[in-house]
């Protein structure tokens, strides 16, 4: 048997499970089991207890507000790329769960284990930084909200306490027309990102940036929002010397350095994919206002 | 002590009744409680796709799927493709007319992957394909055998 042995558990409630994340030490909470379980496997870890969260219905929505999107924990990647709410509200979502692993992965994994995993590469946190998402944990004192901006306190570390767990996450969707893209490079199709850029663009009548929105994965021990850039070019024409400029920024980050690439090279990455993002959301943008 | 739970699972057609220990995988659980050896276990680790099945109708990694977490599906394992008469699916009849295997270790994975993909998207283009199939690691093939046999499926089904 490849793990090692643990207690299982399978609550059917938010309650039942809160409870058990307090009474139960070295514990460890199963969503879609697609990082998880390697980890298991390998006996990375070892927990005395597993929480099983799939029989938890009550976990699983996708609810579209007026200006929101409300996801459950437990929705699947899968169900989300099918879903046309998500396409209608966050166009950007659908495109980068397209590099979210392979159709097998994205049936099981869900969003609230990708946000709690918090791998560097993933896409699925960059995109809730994309669209300024605030996450929902329960605990045993309730449940509190988290903007997207602190919920990644250091590498693979959400900011999360052990008896705790997310069981949302609300988007900001965007209500003027924009245009939505995001580009990464992986070796192959469904690998981990060396670089990732996530962008969403508004621009005004004169084809100048109204608003802009730029989150970077894959570089950084944590998903990033692009703020520097996204001042630098907001009223610009995204001309090449302003992309240029805003490339620039990444330049100042932290980069993680690894057997995969290097710092140097995932920035360098970084700035083509910056490029690419922009492009594409930029042309999107266009069409969008084209048809008004 | 072992932690243990009896699940009841439908495996191509037939209902099974097991105790398990609830750390078995079900690539595991298939394999030595159920005899269904087609199912390949290669990466243990989510990565090669050789362990592929369907639970409740979506393509899925038996490796890291744990036996328990089966309790009350539906799965389909590579012996559920052909018909009882040893007729094979069309998927099967492709690979074995396009070359799509050579040591046949990755194959039930594949096929696995490409019924389920070709019973959402009836006529994927070439790029479809290669992207349906990039999850599962062939070692022989070079997959242009593969992939001719997934749009050649896909054509045969149309047609059926
Ligand atoms: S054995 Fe399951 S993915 Fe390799
Ligand atoms: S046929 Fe040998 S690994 Fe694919």
């Amino acid at each position: 048997m490849k793990p090692a042995p643990f207690k299982y558990h399978d609550p059917r409630s938010v309650k039942d499970l809160v409870g058990l994340l307090a009474s139960l030490e070295n514990a460890k909470l199963l969503a879609g089991g697609q990082s998880l379980g390697p980890m298991l496997n390998f006996r990375y870890l070892m927990p005395d207890h597993l929480i099983d969260l799939n029989r938890i219905a009550e976990l699983a929505y996708i609810r579209p507000g007026a200006d929101t999107l409300e996801i459950g924990a437990m929705t699947r990647q899968r169900t989300l790329e099918h879903s046309q709410e998500v396409q209608r509200t966050c166009p950007v979502l659908v495109e980068a769960l397209h590099s979210v692993g392979h159709i097998a992965t994205r049936n099981r994994g869900t969003i609230g284990g990708s946000l709690s995993h918090l791998d560097p590469a993933a896409e699925l946190p960059g995109v809730c930084a994309l669209h300024d998402a605030m996450l929902t944990v329960a605990g045993p004192n309730g449940t509190r909200s988290i903007a997207m901006a602190e919920w990644g306190v250091s590498f693979m570390t959400p900011n999360l306490e052990p008896n705790e767990v997310l069981t949302g996450v609300t988007l900001k969707a965007w209500r003027e027309p924009h245009g939505y893209a995001f580009v990464e490079l992986a070796r192959r199709q469904g690998d981990f990102a060396m670089a990732g850029v996530g962008c969403l663009v508004a621009l005004d009548g004169n084809s100048k940036v109204r608003r802009i929105a730029l989150s970077l994965i894959g570089v950084t021990t944590t998903p990033v929002r692009l703020s520097a850039a996204e001042k630098l070019l907001t009223g610009s024409d995204l001309a090449g010397e302003a992309i240029k400029a805003a490339a620039a920024e990444i330049g100042a980050l932290e980069a993680l350095d690894d057997a995969h690439a290097t710092g140097t090279y995932r920035k360098r990455l970084a700035g083509v994919m910056l490029g690419r993002a922009i492009g594409r959301a930029a042309e999107r943008a266009r069409m969008q206002g084209s048809r008004q | 002590m072992s932690d243990r739970r009896t699940i009841e699972v439908t495996v191509n057609g037939v209902r099974h009744t097991r105790e398990v220990e609830t750390r078995l995988t079900l690539g595991d659980f298939l394999r030595h409680e159920l005899g269904l050896t087609g199912t390949h276990i290669g990466c243990e680790h989510g990565v090669c796709g050789a362990c592929t099945i369907h639970l409740d109708g979506a393509a899925a990694r038996s490796c890291i799927l744990f036996a328990v977490q089966a309790h009350g599906c539906e799965i389909t394992t590579v012996e559920g493709l052909a018909k009882s008469d040893g007729t094979l699916h069309a998927v099967q009849q492709a690979f074995r007319d396009h070359h799509g295997l050579q040591c046949g270790f990755c194959t039930p994975g594949m096929q696995m992957t490409i019924t389920a993909f070709l019973a959402e998207n009836s006529s994927p283009s070439e790029k479809e394909v290669r992207e349906a199939i990039s999850g599962n690691l062939c070692r022989c093939t070079g997959y242009q055998g593969i992939v001719a046999a997934a749009l050649d499926a896909a054509q045969k089904l149309r047609g059926a």
